[in-house]
């Protein structure tokens, strides 16, 4: 007896089987990532042996054997050294960074006025965090403060000499707080100098062009060092009998003419990338130089060139470290200044110090690249 | 490509008053340029002779055929104190070479081997060179030279009981103390060996480039440039005698003797220069192997070329033309960071000029003297580069 019956026909969807055991999971992703090919199992092998060699020790070396706390160097010195600890140790001496933790911020400055600096850091931040932040309103406002404001008070707390403060010469000045400065100012003139660079290269009156080439050229030609050197002994040979520049002046105007010269060039590229038609169409509705250049032009180049500017900056707060071969003392030269200390002269000393100074520079570059980045990610999506 | 700016049209019909000229406008404005910086040059020409004049310095370059009076720590040239400020200066230079070659060539390997480690598929590989990218890209090279000076190659052991290495290779705080090769009689041999194999090199790639244009066939290059490269001196030396002995580095009581010495100063300058610029090298290499669309590697495929071969042939050549102009300026950077070497004192151009300029006083003669040589250094690094550039460009029918 046979009773034919209608095809089977699924009411419902079948239930997704789980992909193959060897496509998922965390087996297929090591197989996937480290151990495709059998070259690549041998990289992932050899990258592993490096890495278990070489980190384990650096973190011994960095926390565990570091002595953090203490009042000399005796805590960082092995007792054959003179110091406390057994012999072959060796550690990261946190106690140094701690006893100088102070001076390695405000370098030499007097301990009595260091409110004033710390006064100027934190407006600096508390103007400098909404205009980093796009959604905060009131740019307008907020630039005229961080640019405008804060630069006069900076310039009333920091030296002193007037409303009752002490007069603190720049020579005491030293740390971050001179490694800020510097850089600030020299972002600060070395963008709006860049672009009228830049504008002069491309100008059309050929006496404006050749000077401005001339300039870039030659400052992006030569190395710091020679720049600096040149402000520190050169610009005294310059003026009259009698003026005389602050040294810390005379770094300020090196560095940022050198950055300056790097700034135009990045803001060229992005003059020369904004197409012919945008000056043409300025012109044609009458604009004058200046209106083409302010509402045409420089918004959209700089815009397109903002990573250039902000990798621009970031060599600039490197490059403030180079002031302390001539004699100031940045936090790169603060830090080295206490290496002679005889109260903290152990063998651990210099790369504690260093890496701490390291640590500082690199947490400031790497944060002005993310917010680089962040922003093309903005922009980006703004054009689209 | 440069786009003029039209900023006028050449000639226009002046309706109005001639204030509103652009052309007259512009000579107008460039006049005062002029004017103001003939007088700002005046002014400091002035001011400069009459400090000059009132610090007794005499003004010329007659003081580089003085007596230095001072010695260097490393110089590839003889030099003693008794010898000129200007072998003084030459030294510098040499030794700024020396360390911004040796850096190049360093940087070049570092930055590619990371370069395309980013992007490996191998997760570990990609995230150590991102690591390595991050880390030194972000920190000064000036922090970089001191961590190496007087963070490591200051604790390494005294001299005495120095860490002997393979190959008679000592490493103290003094400095890496290696053998140094003394050439013998008929050494020249080989060295002329050596110039006719680079010489045969190049012709015979040249003849093989031709020969499988001609008929497909490609001759076997590698084996007859090792030959020739290689074999070809390696002969001559034999044949001539093996005129080549070594200068031992020798351990002794207190001290190493023999041998060629490096100095820490140079170690960590070449050091912290390599690996800085070596991060910038890797993301450019990044950017421009990332440049090249996939249709080129996958159109190699297609035509049946290999994986190995695609890379060489088709995806390396194009990337290079991406890779190449930032480099140029890599290199220049590194040229221009080895004057940090004024920092633990190597004797390079800067740091020689520097020690001239504190007993002399002759600051403007010595910062032209500075001016000139990074200048033509610059210059003659862009022009081998456009040169390669060139080279290299894309060829359009």
């Amino acid at each position: 007896m046979s009773t034919h019956q209608a095809n089977f026909v699924r009411a419902s969807m079948i239930e997704a089987s789980p992909a193959p055991a060897l496509e998922s999971g965390i087996a297929f992703w090591l197989r996937k990532n480290l151990f495709a090919t059998p070259q690549d199992t041998v990289l992932t092998i050899i990258s592993l042996l490096v890495l278990a060699w070489l980190v384990p020790p650096v973190i011994q070396w960095l926390f565990i054997d570091a002595a953090w706390t203490g009042g000399g160097r005796g805590v960082c010195a092995t007792i054959a050294q003179g110091g406390s600890q057994p012999d072959g140790w060796s550690g990261a001496c946190w106690a140094f960074v701690n006893a100088k933790f102070d001076q390695f911020i405000f370098g030499r400055y007097p301990p009595e006025e260091r409110w004033r600096p710390a006064l100027v850091g934190i407006l600096f931040v508390l103007f400098l965090v909404p205009m980093l932040i796009p959604k905060v309103p009131y740019k307008g406002l907020n630039a005229v403060l961080l640019l405008a404001v804060l630069p006069i008070i900076a310039i009333i707390l920091l030296p002193g000499g007037w409303f009752g403060l002490t007069y603190v010469e720049t020579a005491l000045w030293g740390g971050l707080m001179v490694t800020l400065a510097l850089s600030f100012v020299g972002i600060a003139v070395s963008l709006p100098l860049g672009i009228l660079l830049a504008l002069g290269r491309r100008s059309n009156m050929p006496v404006i062009k050749m000077l401005c080439t001339v300039f870039i050229e030659v400052v992006r030609g030569v190395p710091l060092i020679t720049v600096l050197f040149m402000a520190s002994v050169m610009l005294p040979l310059f003026l009259p009998q009698g003026v005389t520049f602050d040294k810390f002046l005379r770094a300020l105007i090196g560095v940022s003419l050198f950055a300056s010269a790097y700034m135009a060039e990045v803001v060229r590229g992005g003059l020369q990338a904004i197409p012919k038609g945008q000056y043409e169409g300025a012109d044609s509705l009458g604009l004058s130089y200046w209106q083409k250049m302010n509402l045409i032009i420089l918004p959209q180049a700089l815009k397109l060139v903002i990573p250039g500017i902000v990798n621009t900056f970031i060599g600039l707060f490197k490059d403030t470290s180079l002031v302390s071969i001539i004699g100031m003392f940045d936090l790169l030269g603060i830090v080295r200044l206490n290496f002679a200390d005889a109260n903290w002269a152990t063998a651990v000393t210099p790369v504690t110090g260093l890496i701490f100074a390291g640590f500082i520079f690199w947490l400031f570059c790497f944060g002005m690249s993310r917010y680089s980045g962040f922003m093309e990610r903005l922009l980006d999506k703004s054009q689209r | 490509m440069a786009i003029g700016v039209t900023d006028a049209p050449e000639k226009r019909k002046s309706s109005g008053s001639i204030i509103n000229d652009p052309q007259v406008r512009g000579i107008f404005y460039q006049a005062i340029t002029i004017i103001i910086l003939a007088v700002l040059i005046y002014w400091i020409v002035d001011n400069t002779v009459e400090n000059l004049r009132r610090a007794n310095i005499a003004s010329g370059y007659g003081f580089l055929n003085s007596r230095a009076g001072f010695d260097l720590g490393q110089s590839l040239i003889a030099f003693t104190s008794d010898s000129s400020y200007g072998r003084a200066l030459v030294v510098g230079f040499v030794n700024t070479l020396l360390v911004a070659i040796t850096g190049i060539i360093t940087a070049t390997i570092i930055g590619f081997i990371v370069g395309i480690g980013r992007l490996s598929h191998n997760w570990i590989i990609a995230k150590l060179s991102l690591a390595y990218v991050e880390v030194f890209r972000n920190i000064p090279p000036l922090l970089v030279i001191f961590f190496w000076y007087s963070g490591v190659l200051a604790i390494l052991p005294q001299a005495r009981d120095a860490l002997a290495l393979p190959l008679d290779i000592y490493v103290s705080n003094r400095g890496v103390a290696f053998p140094r090769p003394l050439f013998g009689e008929g050494a020249q041999y080989t060295l002329f060996a050596i110039i006719i194999g680079v010489i045969a090199c190049f012709a015979f790639a040249r003849y093989a480039r031709q020969r499988q244009e001609a008929t497909g066939q490609r001759p076997p290059v590698l084996w007859a440039v090792l030959g020739l490269l290689i074999g070809l001196p390696l002969i001559t030396f034999l044949a001539t005698g093996a005129p080549l002995t070594f200068d031992v580095p020798i351990a002794g009581k207190f001290n190493l003797t023999g041998g060629s010495v490096v100095g820490p100063e140079f170690m960590s300058l070449f050091l912290a220069l390599s690996f800085y610029t070596a991060a910038f090298i890797a993301e450019i290499v990044r950017a421009g192997i990332r440049g090249i669309s996939k249709g080129q590697t996958e159109a190699a495929h297609a035509l049946g070329i290999r994986p190995r071969l695609t890379t060489r042939l088709v995806v390396v050549p194009q990337a290079m033309r991406i890779i190449i102009p930032p480099l140029t300026s890599q290199y220049l950077n590194l040229t221009k960071n080895s004057s940090l070497a004024v920092a633990v004192g190597y004797a390079d151009l800067v740091a020689v000029g520097g020690t001239i300029l504190n007993q002399t006083g002759q600051s403007i003669e010595v910062v032209s003297i500075w001016l000139i040589v990074y200048l033509s250094l610059s210059l003659a690094t862009s022009l081998f580069m456009n040169w390669y550039n060139a080279r290299m460009a894309l060829v359009e029918r």
